[in-house]
């Protein structure tokens, strides 16, 4: 196995925000605040471990987007994100 | 379900297993019952729940192997050894048993054929799952775009849905199905016999000015090697489609 293997991408935070928005997110298109790199958040590199999620830019390696999730409490922090452009 | 309505956010609900359907030593499909399923396109996935005696959780997400046609929910699981979800669902769970699950998930690794838009689909070991639901929305729906398939396993006994494969293949409606073995080959093969590169990949991909549209799943370093490649031989980047599945047995 690849050490490479325990990168998963934005697919994966689908469940996670698709409780949190109404709005379909892996296909939601953002701008990374960093490196000003555009694409969609099923791009973004997520690491498979811990209680909430980091998602970095795949051309930059900035945190895009961090969501924690305790109970029914959620902190989302999209600092990493100069916009998210999504589709209702 | 183009133009996707405000969809309601994502709850947990309970799935009944009906059937499971053992496709390879490690990989079995389970045909479930799901109340209330609001239908899925193909290429999403659901997030699976496990709760122990005591409480703790494990989650974990799976690819719908169905088309959107079917009447069930199929999943297809491969048993990973030291897995925490995996081995429970392939080996433990009967019909009649019950587990959480959460979706369809995802939107933009999804599938929406367009009448002029070629399909290249590139799947390493498990990652046939979600691309199997595509094939199988193309033969439901008698989609007549032209689609190949590059499927990379282990060995032979590892191809998952091969006789399906083999049988859709040979139809002649357009779908055309190439297999490379990385680990071992049977005596008289003629298909490929290495990992996924460059070369490989220029072989059988649509030319790149094709218009066409691929989509890539499997473990990551896989999808890695192969969406690089696709972008080297020409693809932009907005007709690449990935999924990583992280560690599998592959």
């Amino acid at each position: 196995m690849d050490d490479r293997d325990l990168l998963l991408d934005g697919n994966a935070a689908g469940g996670l925000l698709g409780e949190i928005f109404t709005a379909e997110m892996t296909s939601a298109e953002g701008r990374c605040a960093a490196c000003g790199a555009l694409g969609p958040v099923g791009e973004l590199r997520v690491y498979a471990a811990g209680p909430g999620l980091v998602a970095r830019c795949p051309v930059c390696d900035s945190v895009v987007l961090r969501v924690v999730r305790a109970g029914a409490r959620v902190w989302l922090d999209l600092r990493g994100a100069r916009f998210l452009e999504l589709r209702l | 379900m183009a133009g996707a309505a405000v969809l309601g956010r994502l709850t947990w609900r309970l799935a009944e297993v009906v059937d499971g359907i053992a496709e390879t030593p490690r990989v079995k499909s389970l045909v479930l019952d799901v109340p209330e399923w609001p239908g899925h396109r193909p290429g999403q996935h659901v997030d699976v729940r496990l709760t122990a005696e005591d409480g703790y959780q494990a989650q974990r997400s799976y690819s719908i192997a169905s088309p959107p046609e079917d009447a069930r929910l199929v999943l297809t699981v491969e048993r990973l050894d030291d897995g925490e979800v995996s081995p429970y669902l392939v080996d433990e769970l009967r019909p009649g048993d019950r587990f959480e699950l959460r979706g369809p998930i995802g939107g933009y690794f999804v599938w929406e054929p367009r009448p002029d838009e070629s399909v290249f689909l590139l799947a390493g070991g498990s990652g046939i799952v979600p691309l199997m639901a595509m094939i199988r929305h193309r033969e439901a729906d008698g989609i007549a775009v032209p689609a190949r398939l590059l499927y990379s396993s282990r060995t032979l006994d590892d191809v998952i849905y091969r006789a399906e494969l083999d049988e859709l293949a040979s139809r002649g409606n357009g779908l055309e199905v190439s297999h490379t073995l990385t680990r071992a080959q049977p005596p008289g093969w003629n298909g490929y016999a290495r990992r996924v590169d460059a070369a490989l990949i220029r072989d059988v991909a649509w030319p790149p000015g094709a218009g066409a549209i691929a989509f890539v799943c499997g473990p990551t370093a896989f999808v890695e090697t192969a969406a690089t490649a696709l972008a080297e031989l020409g693809y932009p980047a907005d007709r690449i489609r990935t999924e990583r599945f992280g560690p599998t047995g592959t």
